[in-house]
């Protein structure tokens, strides 16, 4: 698929970089920001990462991560808050959260399960474990549970192959994953 | 003489150009090839004919290398670098094609097409797709690549845009929509979302277009090398069978386009690469908002009636003109020769403008002939003729391209002027600094990768106050550029005009409680200014349309001239004027005081030459001026008026006041292509031309002299300067011309800063920029090099004097107005376009304080006062404006803005002061009278417009 990548990378180094150059430059002109219509805690989440970011190298990615460290996901409203606030276009700031599915676009479930679908895992027993969970939780891969309790995801390789199957359940590594230590993980209260 | 027809299709060398002293000698399959260093290996095949695969490349866009169709072999290198991406380099030996290209090649378009519906002949684009022809110059024969659920064919349409429809099913990802909106237009409304497989041409935050930050300028569509972004018109039509190049009929950048026809009717405007003002880029207006040219709303018969609450007659264009001519004598008969007078137009052409001001000098037997830069630049004119000897900008568009400050005063380019504000984004985004000066928030305050360095946001009517401020900083921290002055200018005028600047009242903090601009970022804007390098100064009616108009255009000279800012490129003092030709109007001597390139009608040797030609004595004092028109035609001395193409009840201030004037006319001859509110006024109606009906010139707001080129005959039988002829005729005076280039070897003859201009010259460069002379034969692209053009540059004193429109109790705000983006000027043309999608009314924006203060909510709405009248208008709260100010377009006639203006006007040439209105503003229920009274009237017109069965032939 060589024609999808490629440009990809392109467009959101530009980004990056342009962004952060041209905000040297700025002083003196009196911002009024555009009504965000966020709940006021996200907001106050968005306005903290962006202020606390703002003035780095490329600063866009740390404000989105930041965001999602704290919120959990990025909430769509903010596109338009950090978009004006760095000199980017919602499109830009768009194309940059899309680009990586490590930002969620929706908030996520209570308990989020990340499987390794990777080779080493696979070899390991990944496809099996990620079967098993989804009977467990009634929650297809890439989806909600129809309880919202839960979100399944898949990701290749969480840096653990030599000890696979791994999951990560709310940002925290499981190892080893077998079928006791997935029942103890899945096990209510447990959100590690 | 015309331009040969040309193909619909460009020719695309695949990268821009590059500029080099050093120039790099290479062979491409055998061929030797010389080309600036920098040249890609693309550009550099395609200038020796060959072409090399491509898609995701164009020359308006900098490379990409994404498509990998455009592989090379270079002899020596290992690999197949993309041809987009390679410079040439001395002594290269490349490749083209190769038995292993071709496998590369077509494995890539295997790759492509797997993924693209295969509908090419239902497709919109069939006969115009750059996938098509790769597919075919790479000899795909098969896809061995099944449809899986991940395709996109089936991805929904989106034809949100009323003028082009976006379909993902046929994208290729290619990218160059993203980077046309990017690199060309400086919007950044488009991105790909996703990645991988899934990714896609994102408008927003994968919105429809209309919910983005689209402007609709086309960019994307132009750069699209699929269907995937096609104009409607086309996808209606089909392919256009030809092209014809001619010249925008909206604001004053003047773009070049390509007409697209089938026969003789236009299936699309498309940006012409070799327009100089433009360079292959549009705006809205120009690239889709044609459509008004062929519509319903059209009047194509003369007609006549006695009384304005009369029927219209619909008669012969014989009957008409004499009928139109008898009148004129008649009432000069009665009332004597100077009771008639003329307007010409600035949508018209020079040739048109030209005989419309030779039929009144020279038929009419005054010089009661104004025109519509007389509501907008005449400040211009006066200001920069006597400080610098030329009634108009110094500079290219391009020019910007070397600017490293740019102070923008009283202008939105980005909405009035949308292709030399793209032109401008582009240039910021390359780090030139910002200087605004402007009552309003305006877009290029702040934008996707650009930011003003200072905004100076003064209260309207303070323009003069700031510049005497800046100008006060420059010369006190002694950053006068003093060999500059010293060689360049008349020092005895500079060091008045320095004893004037230097004094305390007009420094920053004195001038603070005036502008209500905090002193501090006065001197440091002064300082950016007059240090920062080539700083350029762009201004538009912001500054003329004021009591100070003249004093304000005086003020910016001023300050060019002592920064050293003058006669070379990225520097200049350019005002960005309105309309397509009203560079051109003025300069053919629209003027009730001037000759064609602005020689007093009193100078005797200018007249003489003109008596010669036309063959009569002709009067030495100057005429009337529209406001004096108006004020005579009320006390009773002026009868009778022809007008053509300017909606004046519409566009001028106090219209309670135009209408009076023009209610007390007997006789108002309308020459327009619609039934303007001014023709629901007149006596006479001349059925106008579109620019797409007729042949001639327009002059923009560069000096540049462009071809305009008819492509239908015209609707009405008749195009403008041929009704001017058969009017002159019947006046008596008679007119022998049979084709608008003989008009303009006329105008060259009699006009020394156009002698060197002709159709030829003009076929064979393109454009020319005036002064075009024996001493500049191919015109004057940048003004008052090494000298100016009076000599030495004139310094003149600018005393700040408060305007007499008075915030008071009872009118608390100022009103100032402009116009936006979508819609234009009167709006006659854009209102009866799907441009009504962006902006359908006119609103009042109004600050959240002074909202709030009033009960006002957005969307209410709210009657406007002034001493001159009163309207009603939504509002829209806005924090574009400061507290105390308010703001409204004039598109729409219903909205009455000019209604609320006052006739104050600038000292030195009347320009109207639309920009200073002190209104109140108040929640109200039901329209103003006005309103009502237009509503009424408007009705009564339309129904005095539909014949009854008797007037059905004409008699």
């Amino acid at each position: 698929m060589i024609k999808i990548n490629q440009f990809c990378f392109c467009s959101i180094s530009y980004v990056v970089h342009s962004c952060n150059l041209k905000y040297q430059n700025m002083k003196n002109t009196q911002n009024s920001l555009p009504p965000p219509s966020l709940p006021e805690q996200e907001g106050r989440v968005v306005q903290q990462s962006i202020d606390q970011w703002m003035s780095a190298e490329g600063p866009l990615l740390p404000i989105l991560h930041h965001i999602q460290d704290h919120l959990g996901y990025i909430p769509p409203a903010s596109i338009e808050l950090i978009a004006h606030q760095l000199n980017l276009s919602r499109a830009e700031v768009h194309g940059v959260v899309t680009y990586y599915p490590h930002f969620r676009r929706e908030k996520p479930a209570l308990r989020q399960i990340v499987v390794c679908q990777a080779e080493a895992c696979q070899a390991r027993g990944a496809r099996e474990l990620t079967r098993t969970i989804e009977s467990r939780t009634g929650c297809r891969l890439g989806q909600h549970s129809p309880d919202g309790q839960w979100c399944l995801e898949s990701v290749y390789c969480l840096g653990l192959c030599a000890s696979g199957p791994a999951v990560a359940i709310n940002g925290c590594l499981h190892a080893r994953v077998d079928h006791d230590r997935l029942n103890e993980l899945l096990s209510p209260g447990d959100l590690a | 003489m015309d331009m040969p027809f040309l193909s619909p299709h460009d020719t695309d060398l695949g990268t821009p150009e590059k500029i080099s002293d050093q120039q790099v000698s290479l062979h491409i399959d055998g061929h030797p090839v010389t080309v600036p260093r920098g040249t890609s290996l693309m550009r550099a095949a395609a200038l020796t004919g060959l072409s090399i695969p491509k898609l995701c490349a164009t020359d308006t866009l900098e490379p990409f290398g994404s498509c990998r169709l455009c592989l090379v072999e270079i002899e020596g290198r290992k690999g197949f670098p993309a041809s987009c991406t390679t410079p040439a380099e001395e002594g290269m030996v490349v490749r083209t094609q190769s038995t292993q290209l071709a496998q590369l090649r077509r494995g890539v378009m295997e790759l492509y097409i797997s993924d693209h519906p295969l509908d090419c002949l239902t497709c919109a684009s069939n006969g115009d797709c750059e996938l098509q022809d790769m597919a075919g110059a790479v000899g795909l024969r098969e896809v061995r690549y099944p449809s899986i659920e991940h395709h996109h064919l089936t991805a929904q349409k989106d034809d949100s845009n009323p003028y082009f429809v976006y379909d993902p099913s046929k994208c290729i990802v290619c990218n160059r929509c993203v980077r046309a909106c990017e690199e060309i237009q400086g919007t950044f409304a488009l991105t790909l979302s996703g990645r991988g497989f899934s990714s896609r041409v994102s408008p927003g935050e994968s919105q429809p277009f209309m919910a983005s930050e689209c402007v609709s300028c086309g960019a994307c569509v132009d750069a699209c090398p699929t269907a995937t972004l096609v104009e409607k018109s086309i996808l209606e039509a089909g392919q256009p069978e030809y092209s014809v190049v001619t010249t925008c009929a909206y604001c004053g950048v003047g773009c070049g386009f390509k007409a697209d026809m089938k026969g003789t009717e236009v299936v699309r405007m498309t940006p012409w690469k070799g327009g100089k003002a433009n360079e292959g880029h549009a705006c809205v207006k120009g690239r889709f908002a044609w459509g008004y040219a062929t519509h319903k709303d059209r009047i194509l018969t003369p007609m006549i009636r006695k009384h304005i609450t009369d029927p219209w007659q619909v008669v012969s264009w014989e009957e008409a003109i004499q009928y139109a001519a008898s009148e004129f004598r008649r009432i000069q008969g009665t009332y004597g020769r100077d009771a008639v007078g003329g307007i010409t137009s600035s949508r018209c052409t020079n040739e048109e403008t030209y005989l419309a001001q030779k039929m009144v000098r020279a038929a009419f037997g005054n010089n009661n002939v104004d025109t519509c830069a007389r509501v907008c630049h005449s400040p211009t004119g006066y200001g920069l003729g006597m400080t610098y000897g030329t009634s108009a900008g110094t500079q290219t568009f391009k020019s910007v391209e070397h600017s490293d400050v740019i102070l923008i005063i009283g202008a939105n380019p980005t909405d009035a002027h949308p292709v030399f504000g793209s032109r401008l984004k582009k240039r910021l985004r390359e780090g030139a600094r910002l200087i605004i000066i402007d009552p309003r928030r305006i877009d290029l305050v702040q934008g996707p990768h650009f930011k003003a360095d200072y905004l100076l946001q003064l209260r309207p009517g303070t323009n003069v106050a700031i510049i005497n401020a800046i100008a006060h900083v420059i010369v006190t921290e002694g950053l006068v550029a003093s060999d500059f002055v010293n060689t360049r200018c008349d020092m005895e005028s500079f060091q008045a005009w320095k004893a004037f600047v230097v004094q305390p009242h007009n420094s920053p903090e004195a001038m603070e409680p005036v502008t209500g601009v905090p002193a501090t970022q006065v001197r440091e804007a002064a300082r950016l200014y007059a240090t920062g390098g080539n700083a350029a100064i762009y201004y538009g009616l912001g500054v003329t349309e004021h009591a100070q108009g003249s004093t304000m255009v005086i003020g910016i000279a001023n300050l060019a001239m002592v920064t050293g800012n003058i006669g070379k490129e990225g520097v200049g003092v350019n005002p960005l004027r309105g309309q397509n030709n009203v560079q051109g109007s003025c300069d053919m001597g629209s003027f009730p005081h001037e000759y064609p390139g602005y020689r007093h009608v009193s100078d005797d040797a200018t007249r003489h030459s003109f008596e010669s030609a036309w063959g009569l004595p002709l009067r030495k004092e100057p005429g009337l001026r529209i406001p004096n028109m108006f004020e005579a035609a009320l006390d009773g001395s002026f009868r009778g008026l022809y007008c053509q193409g300017e909606d004046i009840v519409q566009s001028d201030p106090n219209t309670q006041h135009v209408i009076a004037a023009l209610s007390s006319l007997e006789c108002l001859v309308v020459q327009d292509i619609f039934l303007n509110e001014t023709a629901k006024y007149a006596h006479v109606f001349l059925p106008g031309s579109s620019f797409l009906e007729k042949d001639g010139t327009f002059t923009n707001a560069e000096r540049r002299i462009s071809r305009v080129r008819k492509v239908m005959p015209p609707k009405g039988g008749m195009s403008d300067w041929e009704v001017t002829v058969a009017l002159s005729n019947a006046l008596g005076y008679p007119m022998h011309y049979s084709h608008p280039s003989e008009i303009m070897d006329e105008i060259a003859r009699l006009t020394p800063t156009f002698s060197g201009v002709s159709y030829d010259l003009l076929d064979r460069l393109g454009s020319v920029q005036w002064p075009c002379d024996d001493q500049n034969p191919e015109g004057t692209p940048l003004m008052h090099v090494g000298s100016f053009v009076r000599g030495l540059g004139q310094f003149m004193i600018t005393q700040y004097v408060p305007t007499d429109e008075k915030v008071t109790p009872k009118f608390p705000l100022l009103l100032t107005t402009g116009r936006i983006l979508s819609q234009y000027n009167v709006g006659a043309q854009t209102r009866r376009t799907a441009n009504m999608a962006f902006h359908s009314e006119d609103r009042l924006d109004i600050h959240p304080h002074d909202a709030e203060d009033r009960g006002i909510l957005d969307g209410d709405w709210v009657g406007v006062s002034s001493r001159s009248g009163n309207t009603v208008l939504r509002a829209h709260v806005s924090e574009r404006m400061s507290p105390g100010v308010v703001y409204t377009t004039f598109h729409f006639p219903e909205s009455g803005s000019n209604v609320i203006t006052t006739d104050n006007s600038d000292w030195a040439t009347n320009c109207p002061e639309y920009k200073v209105t002190a209104v109140q503003v108040t929640r109200v229920r039901q329209m103003s009278d006005w309103q009502k009274y237009h509503q009424q009237f408007d009705e009564m017109q339309q129904h005095l417009l539909r014949p009854g069965p008797e007037q059905m032939t004409p008699s």
